[in-house]
């Protein structure tokens, strides 16, 4: 399946509502929660939660859910999906910079120059600073900004592929990056997980 | 197949020196992190009751001796990536001597064995000396197990 294709399975808008809810789930969702989580039928959500499944967006797989629906059947592992974990990339004309990236990024690893990247991340960050907008520019920047407690948490890494070439720097250039982005508003730390970007926010008192 | 890992470092100070106490100090709490990592094995340990203690050899007083053992490179990958170690390397031009030399190696081991010391900086003389291979690899230049 094409990039191009999977990007345009995007388009019916019940379709694109469903992927969103599954990825901001950040787990496995059966059809029953997609369903009332977009407000369709539950047979209207299994297809097209298999359409995009199918053009590689979602992964599937069978898990038993908790018993909520006690009765005959509830013990029968279900279909559950999952965001497909390749990122799909659409510009017409060809542009990218992926490869370019993980060049530059290699360079600045084998100089010892991280520290005037790190520098550069955060003067961009700065740059799109906007009082108490922060967490409106994570979100526009494909960040997936979710709450955790007392901390906000992010749920995607935007530079993910250069991120695993080159972890040490690229973090530490994310987090100056992040930094600047919440300016006074929040403090934002190194606090990595699998899967997930390495920064999160504990929001500064009085903001 | 397990993973076993073995990288050193060049210390800028004694152990023991004042310029090294915060590095030590972490050496509990993120060796703590390991050991309770997904699919973390085994690792090299000079003492099973005083955990600030660093790994004693005769490869020379400034050099620091990590290995240990792994189910999967993505566990190792994790734990070193993606846990609070992460914080801990960033800080090394801190404590570490900056090098040119690599410093990190990787081989694949039959489970239940525990590499010795000399057995992991043979594995990295035989990296730095005949680059990435089968028998000493790094992540960027990953090598998966040969069956025997």
């Amino acid at each position: 399946m094409n990039d191009l294709d999977a990007v345009a399975a995007l388009h019916d808008p019940v379709r694109r509502a469903l992927y969103e809810f599954v990825a901001a789930s950040g787990r496995d969702v059966g059809r029953n929660e997609a369903a009332e989580g977009v407000g369709v039928s539950r047979t209207l959500a299994a297809f097209h939660l298999d359409k995009l499944a199918e053009v590689g967006l979602l992964e599937t797989g069978f898990a038993r859910l908790s018993a909520t629906r006690p009765g005959p059947g509830a013990g029968r592992p279900a279909k559950v999906y999952r965001r497909g974990r390749t990122s799909r990339y659409v510009a017409v004309p060809e542009r990218d910079f992926r490869e370019l990236a993980s060049l530059l990024a290699e360079v600045v690893g084998d100089l010892d120059a991280a520290d005037g990247a790190i520098a550069a991340a955060a003067r961009a960050g700065k740059k799109l600073h906007e009082p108490g907008g922060w967490l409106a520019t994570l979100r526009d920047r494909g960040y997936e900004p979710y709450r955790q407690d007392d901390v906000v948490r992010l749920r995607n890494c935007p530079f993910q592929q250069v991120a695993d070439e080159q972890p040490l720097l690229v973090c530490s250039m994310n987090l100056a990056l992040c930094q600047g982005i919440a300016g006074d508003d929040a403090t934002a730390e190194l606090d990595p997980k699998p899967g997930e970007c390495c920064v999160s926010f504990s929001k500064n008192k009085n903001r | 197949m397990h993973l076993a890992q073995l990288n050193v470092a060049r210390l800028l100070a004694p152990i023991d020196a004042p310029e090294l106490a915060e590095f030590v100090a972490l050496l509990e709490p993120i060796n703590a992190v390991a050991d309770a990592a997904p699919g973390f094995v085994w690792r090299l340990k000079e003492s099973e009751t005083d955990p600030t203690l660093t790994y004693q050899h005769d490869f020379g007083d400034e050099l620091l001796i990590n290995m240990s053992v792994w189910q999967t490179r993505d566990d190792l990958w994790n734990y070193v990536y993606r846990t609070r170690h992460l914080g801990v390397l960033q800080r090394r031009r801190e404590w570490f001597q900056r090098t040119l030399e690599i410093a990190s190696v990787m081989w694949w081991i039959p489970e239940g064995h525990l590499p010795t010391a000399a057995e992991g900086m043979a594995r990295l003389a035989a990296l730095r000396d005949r680059g990435a291979g089968p028998e000493a690899f790094t992540f960027k230049e990953f090598h998966e197990p040969v069956s025997i």
